[in-house]
């Protein structure tokens, strides 16, 4: 799945672990308009499937994409409220 | 005459929207009976205050927080102390007791013995770029996780009110904590 989107803004969480890249990635959600997109960037492994749970379980959000770029896990979460 | 069935086309039959308006108004009710409001909520019950089991519900809580959960956290007995704004900062790892160490237990149970195995696990902790206890819980409470700090062991373990972090909730007890559980979709003691 390529980029089809417009980034809106990006969260750097580089060297955070767990709990900090969901919690981080909510808090910088919050202040998203509906629609908008934003790029998490991550080195914590765990991010992948802790995002993923996080968007699923989450309302108001959906994971667009997730991307594993050498050490960095990129994930793209649009506000849909 | 015996009549066990209502005579349906009696005058003071109510109407087929009298009969509507009476469901909605059942189903309302209802909906506010069981439903309430949407919101999950978990409550967990912190008793430990030792550096590795300070982590567990703080790190619970604050991604709870981030699900949109509204959490409680009560802390009583040791489970204090990661409300106490100082001694959180010096949480202990102790190194007896537990298998898994590095040192065999008569050697852990030497005078300084904990004090090595701490720094060790926070020098892991900083190395590892993982959360202080105190930037877990600044950042729990900025996300509106409720700390509640029971105050029979406040006064059990002469602590003062003032000790803990701003925000705390104190001047709570085990009634309080049954009350959060019953309404909670997920209940933990750590």
């Amino acid at each position: 799945m390529s980029a089809e989107f417009d980034i809106t803004e990006t969260l750097d969480v580089k060297g955070a672990s767990c709990p900090m890249p969901v919690v981080k990635t909510k808090n910088a959600t919050d202040d998203l308009e509906s629609g908008e997109v934003l790029e998490v960037l991550s080195t914590d492994s765990g991010s992948m499937s802790d995002i993923d749970g996080w968007a699923s379980g989450t309302e108001g959000v959906e994971l667009l994409d997730q991307v594993e770029d050498g050490d960095v896990y990129k994930h793209y979460v649009r506000k849909t409220e | 005459m015996s009549t066990d069935t209502p005579d349906v086309t009696a005058d003071d039959a109510p109407s087929r929207a009298e009969l509507a308006a009476r469901i909605e108004e059942l189903e309302e009710s209802l909906a506010e009976a069981t439903g309430e409001d949407d919101t999950k909520k978990m409550s967990i019950i912190a008793t430990k205050g030792t550096l590795d089991m300070a982590y567990p519900p703080l790190i619970l809580a604050s991604t709870a927080a981030a699900f949109g959960y509204e959490v409680n956290v009560f802390h009583t007995f040791w489970g204090l102390d990661i409300l106490h704004e100082e001694r959180s900062k010096n949480l202990k790892l102790s190194s007896v007791g537990n298998p898994n160490m590095p040192v065999p237990n008569a050697v852990a149970a030497l005078p300084g013995m904990d004090r090595v195995t701490t720094k060790m696990m926070e020098k892991k902790i900083a190395d590892n770029d993982t959360a202080t206890i105190e930037e877990l819980i600044e950042m729990s409470l900025d996300m509106g996780v409720e700390f509640q700090a029971c105050q029979m062991t406040i006064e059990l373990m002469d602590y003062d009110e003032n000790d803990f972090y701003d925000g705390v909730t104190t001047g709570v007890g085990a009634a309080t904590a049954l009350q959060d559980m019953a309404d909670a979709d997920i209940q933990l003691l750590v």
